[in-house]
């Protein structure tokens, strides 16, 4: 990259927030993941939205790409630059701006990390429900450009559901608001909405406003064993189909459990095919109801241990094995391939046994997670980078994982995004019409492609 | 450097949050991933060793919050150690280091000593005319940030006063070692005798062997690898030549270092041994809460804790020095945000990086001060010295006092 352009960055963010040494650039080159990297040209932290939109219109002018970033825990290679170009972050953006209790809304700079807002409203007794896995770390402008799911997920939604209004900063530095506070608004298309699950390729988010909910009164934790998987899958059916939604309904494997088990000494049973985790809350005589009801059916579908826990610790310590699950296997192998297939929820079964099918054909480690009450699964297969044959196999196997996935009426992304991960089996999902709709709506808001380049299509 | 334990990193930021220096910056070259990067990087041939690169590769404070965090088992701050550690191997000490390391600081008299003077220069009131007349400002930089953490020394260093048998108080339980620290011994040493009197009053004999050497952290922190391995073999013959039950320490960093000493020495069967009858004092006391909680009186105090790295993450303590304090009668007892945050003392880290150590620093005193507390008890001494220097100066002051005398407070009424 030219000095004198780092030159005019510096001159908008600051020298100290304009990075371009080799370290800082290694750094910068990658994020959640795996086998994906690309040295970027420059990276740069702007402080506040003025400062995003002339970065932009420097870009956009002289024909540079840019790349928005927030904590980098995307799983679908989003915050990396390919065409070392400008890497821009936003967690110096990370103020709380208002939280609106009589509007029931909150402001946010979208570097704020996802829990640091989960705990500034819940002292106010609100709610913000989307909690995806990482969000200990993740930035809210992440959250929104991935549409991030959580283990709320089933009962609450995912983070479109709570994006009321977004500043945004188009390619050309111009600034684009939309939505607000109002609760009904439908003047003109969506574009609220079409913003969510834009990945960085639209706009670079400023600032979010999010809806907010009561805070449920009590909840429940329940650990449920089974000693074979179609039971598990089944228990899950059927729940919904009695009309109960829980909070949280989470599936492990048999292989998850081994490895959470191994590192977080939960007190996970090692000699069961599934477990669930589900968390009922609401009302207290609801909570008691539901939980009752939820026991019913496990016990008809044969669990061997139910587990409630007793308190809020050790409703924590369940949910941990949960949590970790990713991790967990990640410790088992050095390289960790993270998949994101979403099926009907009544597939939960047959897809998880062909997951198993295809690991074994192609000789590979895969265990599955995820959140079984959206039918969003995450087989995580467990291999070695330097193993040049088994990622190709793994490879293999997903490309067949995936083509049963949309023949089953699913989607190759439930909450981790297309990226560049996912790029090539798009198509097969969306078609050719949905591909120029998606290119045409590009080029409306980025026409000269600045803006996360190379990403989704 | 073991390629594999840099490629486990799967970058998924889980360590992030808990890192001290990237809670300050944002910055990922400061992150505990962005450290294992740069270490892979640099492994891999694609980046050098620049200035630039050292810069930010000794701006880890080696707090290990990263390991504790890293649910795959990388801990990013050792492997930076250890990176540093194997350049150090390649360029050798030099004679300044080779002269601490090994001429001073293995040999308890020698340091004690060398302290000698600046108990002299306390006591003579040159301390106070030194600095009345801002006479540190004239001194080198850290010289002079040394001096100013330095609390009033005893009269004596502990370990030429205690005798080498305590008995214990009423019927014997136990026998059990106690290994002194350097700068326990030397500052601390009211902290420590309450370390023994708790001791002997809960019916232990306490045997304080005068040879014992310092435990080899300086030399793990000075990549001195030959003296640390000294240390550990000194200290084990020493101790295990005993009849213990435990090895008790009151030091957070002496406890991390010797539970060590079996993986310093290869697993050598004396030295696994004795690491494995290595208890910090929390841990003996907290086995012990419900005959100590008799002898308690009450002390209506608002009192926080502060977990030194050295305990928390890199012993796994963190229940028990939180389960004694609750054991006082009257005692109002406040959780500190972020309370296994480093202090940023970090062995000599406060005075080679001044910067970074004031800004973690002062969010450890914004925490305390949010808690109202007006007492903070922790039980590692770098700790205890930056943290006394800070809260003392804070409005309104806060006490800091070692977890033992806190207790021994309680026990004496
Ligand atoms: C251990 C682990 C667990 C996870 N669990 C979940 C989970 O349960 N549910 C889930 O949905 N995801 C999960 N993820 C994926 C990831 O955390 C989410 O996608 C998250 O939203 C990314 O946030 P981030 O701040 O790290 O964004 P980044 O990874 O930095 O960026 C993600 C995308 O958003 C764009 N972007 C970032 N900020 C902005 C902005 N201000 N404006 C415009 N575009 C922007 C980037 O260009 C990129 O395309 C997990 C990841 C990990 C590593
Ligand atoms: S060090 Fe551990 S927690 Fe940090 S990014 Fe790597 S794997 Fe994740
Ligand atoms: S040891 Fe501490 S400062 Fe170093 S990377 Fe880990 S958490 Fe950060």
């Amino acid at each position: 990259m030219e000095h004198s352009f780092i030159k005019a960055l510096s001159e908008i963010v600051g020298e100290q927030y304009t990075l371009s040494d080799p370290e800082s650039l290694a750094c910068y080159g990658y994020d959640s993941t795996p086998e994906l990297q690309s040295r970027p040209g420059v990276v740069v932290l702007p402080g506040r939205s003025e400062e995003i939109a002339k970065v932009l219109a420097l870009c956009d002018g002289a024909g540079v790409r840019v790349t928005p970033r927030g904590s980098g825990t995307n799983l679908s290679g989003g915050s990396i630059s390919f065409d070392a170009g400008v890497v821009l972050q936003t967690s110096r953006m990370n103020r709380i701006l208002e939280i609106d209790e009589e509007n029931l809304t909150a402001t946010v700079e979208t570097g704020v990390i996802t829990s640091t807002l989960h705990r500034e409203v819940e002292a106010k007794g609100l709610f913000y429900p989307p909690d995806p896995g990482s969000m200990n770390i993740s930035t809210m402008g992440g959250n929104v450009a991935e549409n991030s799911g959580g283990l709320r997920g089933l009962k609450y939604g995912v983070t479109d559901d709570y994006v009321m209004g977004l500043k945004t900063i188009l390619a050309s530095g111009e600034l684009l608001k939309t939505g607000g506070k109002v609760v009904k608004d439908v003047a003109g298309y969506n574009l609220n909405q079409l913003l969510v699950s834009s990945e960085g390729t639209l706009g670079v988010f400023s600032e979010v406003t999010v809806k907010l909910i009561p805070k449920p009164q009590a909840k429940k934790t329940m650990l449920v064993h089974f000693p074979q998987l179609e039971q598990a899958a089944l228990t899950v059916s059927h729940i919904i189909a009695a009309r109960i939604i829980p909070a949280t309904l989470e599936f492990l494997d048999r292989t998850t459990i081994k490895c959470v088990e191994d590192y977080a000494h939960v007190g996970l049973p090692l000699d069961v095919d599934a477990v669930l985790l589900i968390e009922v809350d609401g009302h207290p005589a609801q909570v008691e109801e539901d939980a009752a009801g939820i026991r019913d059916i496990c016990e008809r579908h044969h669990c061997s241990f139910f587990q409630t826990a007793a308190g809020p610790e050790e409703a924590l310590k369940l949910a941990t094995a949960r949590r970790v699950a990713l991790s967990a296997l990640a410790r088992v192998r050095p390289t960790t391939i993270l998949e994101d297939a979403t099926v009907p929820r009544s597939c939960i079964a047959p897809m998880v046994k062909l997951i198993q099918d295809t690991a074994k054909k192609y000789d590979l480690l895969i265990g599955t997670f995820g959140h079984a009450g959206d039918g969003n699964l995450h087989p995580t297969c467990l291999t070695d980078e330097r193993n040049p044959d088994e990622i190709k196999r793994a490879h293999q196997a997903f490309g067949e994982i995936f083509e049963a996935t949309i023949a089953m009426g699913g989607t190759i992304t439930g909450e981790h995004g297309v990226g560049v991960a996912k790029k090539k089996y798009l198509p097969k999902l969306v078609g050719e019409s949905g591909l120029k709709v998606m290119r045409g709506i590009k080029g409306a808001f980025d026409p000269r492609g600045t803006l996360n380049p190379g990403k989704i299509f | 450097m073991d390629y594999v334990k840099l490629i486990n990193c799967m970058r998924c930021g889980m360590c992030l949050p808990h890192c001290p220096t990237y809670k300050e910056t944002f910055l990922e070259t400061a992150s505990p991933r962005g450290r294992v990067a740069l270490v892979r990087k640099f492994q891999e041939g694609e980046l050098v060793e620049s200035e630039k690169f050292l810069e930010y590769v000794s701006l880890c404070l080696d707090c290990q919050a990263c390991a504790s965090a890293c649910p795959c088992g990388v801990n990013a701050g050792e492997l930076v150690a250890e990176f540093r550690c194997e350049r150090k191997q390649e360029q050798g000490l030099s004679t300044m280091e080779e002269l601490i390391l090994r001429k001073l600081v293995p040999h308890p008299d020698r340091l004690e000593a060398a302290t000698a003077p600046l108990r002299l220069y306390q006591r003579t009131g040159l301390q106070k005319v030194v600095r009345s007349l801002g006479l540190l400002k004239v001194f080198p930089a850290a010289l002079g940030r040394m001096e100013g953490l330095l609390p009033k020394l005893p009269e004596a260093p502990l370990r030429q006063t205690i005798s080498e048998v305590t008995p214990a108080v009423g019927e014997q339980k136990g026998t059990v070692g106690f290994f002194l620290g350097c700068v326990m011994s030397l500052i601390f040493t009211e902290a420590s005798l309450a370390t023994v009197q708790l001791l002997s009053t809960l019916g232990y004999k306490v045997v304080t062997p005068k040879d014992q050497k310092c435990c080899g952290a300086p030399n793990m922190l000075g990549h001195d690898i030959d003296g640390l391995k000294e240390a550990a073999r000194f200290n084990t013959d020493l101790f295990q030549s005993q009849e213990l039950d435990f090895v008790v320490t009151d030091c957070g960093g002496c406890g991390a270092e010797l539970k060590k000493y079996g993986h310093h020495l290869d697993g050598e069967a004396a030295a696994t041994a004795f690491s494995t009858k290595v208890r910090d004092i929390s841990e003996v006391l907290a086995a012990e809460a419900g005959a100590l909680k008799e002898k308690l009186k009450p002390l209506p105090l608002k009192v926080t804790y502060h977990d030194p790295c050295h305990i928390a993450h890199c012993q796994g303590i963190r229940s028990q020095p939180r389960a004694l304090i609750n054991l006082i009668p009257g005692i109002d007892f406040r959780e500190l945000p972020e309370a296994d945050a480093c202090c940023g003392s970090a062995g000599t880290y406060n005075i080679e990086k001044p910067e970074m150590s004031d800004r973690v620093l002062s969010r450890k005193v914004q925490n305390v001060q949010k808690t109202g507390a007006d007492y903070l008890v922790t039980s590692n001494p770098g700790c205890l010295l930056q943290l006394k220097k800070a809260l003392s100066e804070a409005t309104p002051p806060v006490k800091v006092i070692h977890l033992t005398e806190l207790l021994q407070m309680s026990l004496n009424g």
